[in-house]
């Protein structure tokens, strides 16, 4: 029994080490938002200016607009680093894959916008490009990082609108992002307490098994739902994937 | 007489163990076969779609005056060449696969040389139609890794399950050999980097 438990981490561990770009990217930010600053080059307002506009298109169409501001992709192309960060994070649905990802790494002078699978046709790489050139580099060329954004993000708007609409139930979503956590703990309640039982002694043993079927039931409807957004934030990422869509520039 | 019920009990276990391993192994193995079949599908639909836009990358630059027809019947060819390189997925194994990476690369090769030249014609870069283009081209290139690296992934992860115990002891009984993946670039092979914002 032992052994299952250590292979069991041994295969958990494998798990998280799949992959290097995954540990350069930042993690996703508690409590979720669509725009992360990560180099101060926004302010307070200009930030939750952008939320605001961004969560309310997320509310109505379900397409989820993130702004991602790093200082560097350090060694890996932008559009690696958008890929791997959007799939990373899960922006968009994981149903229709409809999230964009407006990365920005200052230092670099580079951005991005990566498209999920499910808006490569609403916003093709054509007009992803459009967008960047004609939208967000005259003003990053001036400066005026929220002015590129705001404009950025309302012509991204513009072409991805219409293309989904955010379902009934939409605000009370629970993609379960902590769901893989509950998982392993069940899990290793579920194998403490065989093991416990085992140990303790076959016949007496019974009283004891009723006591671990309190944890997982107690435990997993008080998980669930508390990541549903209540004060009208944004209500999280929901697990979208990136194919490779979109266009980059600099400035 | 009871040492040898034991002894018989325990090889009779052994097997029953090694034949449970084996059949949820096999299902497992079916499971990842299908995974890289599905990955696969996405890695030659990607090089499809750049192959698409090639006629009408030829079309835009040859309307340039004097293009150079000699690059251009390069990428011709090199695309002719790459989209008759198939393979029969239920046969990807690692000949088949470099096979398809080199035509593939050829390609790459020439389309890379035909935006180089294309930097020699200004007039022919600034149109709304060859900037699309170009736009078209590197989200595909951008496509193109991405459905390579899953994949890879999706190799990888079948190939282990494949040469590991128990099921290398069943791998070649159920047909399932080990597969191919893209390696890494190599020179010819990288896909066009162009600067696409002068």
């Amino acid at each position: 029994m032992k052994k299952t438990i250590t292979l069991f981490f041994l295969v958990f561990l494998c798990n998280s080490l799949i992959g290097q770009i995954e540990k350069q990217l930042p993690a996703r930010p508690q409590p979720p938002r669509l725009v992360t600053d990560y180099t101060g080059t926004l302010s307070a307002d200009q930030q939750d200016a952008l939320e605001r506009k961004l969560v309310a298109f997320d509310d109505s169409t379900s397409s989820q607009i993130a702004v991602v501001i790093i200082e560097s992709t350090g060694d890996y192309d932008i559009a690696d680093f958008a890929f791997a960060l959007g799939r990373s994070w899960g922006i968009g649905n994981k149903e229709f894959n409809n999230g964009v990802l407006l990365l920005v790494a200052k230092q670099d002078r580079k951005m991005f916008i990566a498209t999920g699978y499910g808006l490569e046709g609403a916003l093709p790489d054509a007009t992803a490009k459009q967008i960047i050139s004609n939208e967000i580099r005259p003003n990053f060329k001036g400066n005026d990082y929220y002015r590129g954004l705001d404009q950025g993000t309302d012509a991204i708007i513009a072409s991805v609108k219409g293309e989904y609409s955010a379902p009934e139930n939409y605000r009370s979503k629970d993609d379960g992002e902590g769901i893989p956590g509950i998982f392993i703990i069940l899990l290793v309640i579920i194998i403490v307490s065989v093991l416990k039982r085992r140990g303790g002694g076959g016949r007496g043993g019974f009283r004891r098994g009723g006591g671990f079927m309190y944890f997982p039931t107690g435990g997993s409807s008080h998980w669930g739902g508390s990541s549903g957004g209540s004060s009208g934030g944004f209500g999280g990422f929901g697990g979208g994937s990136f194919g490779g869509g979109g266009a980059g520039g600099d400035w | 007489m009871s040492t040898r019920n034991i002894v018989l009990i325990s090889i009779l276990g052994f097997i029953l163990l090694l034949g449970g391993c084996g059949c949820s192994g096999y299902n497992g193995l079916v499971q990842k076969d299908q995974e890289v079949k599905g990955k696969w599908a996405n890695v030659e639909s990607d090089y499809q779609r750049r192959a698409d836009l090639i006629p009408n990358l030829v079309n835009t630059v040859k309307g340039a005056a004097n293009f150079e027809q000699e690059t251009l019947t390069q990428v011709i060819e090199a695309r002719a060449k790459a989209t008759q390189t198939t393979i029969d997925p239920t046969n990807l194994s690692p000949e088949k696969i470099a096979q398809f990476q080199k035509a593939q690369g050829e390609l790459s090769g020439a389309i890379g040389r035909l935006l180089v030249t294309v930097e020699k014609y200004p007039e022919l870069k600034a149109t709304e139609a060859f900037r699309d283009l170009q736009a078209q081209l590197e989200g595909t290139e951008n496509r193109i890794k991405v459905s390579r690296n899953d994949f890879n992934d999706a190799v990888k992860d079948y190939n282990t399950t494949v040469k590991k115990f128990p099921m290398v002891l069943f791998a070649g009984i159920f047909g399932f050999q080990e597969k191919g993946f893209f390696a890494a670039e190599a020179g010819a092979d990288k896909a066009p980097t162009v600067d696409f914002n002068k």
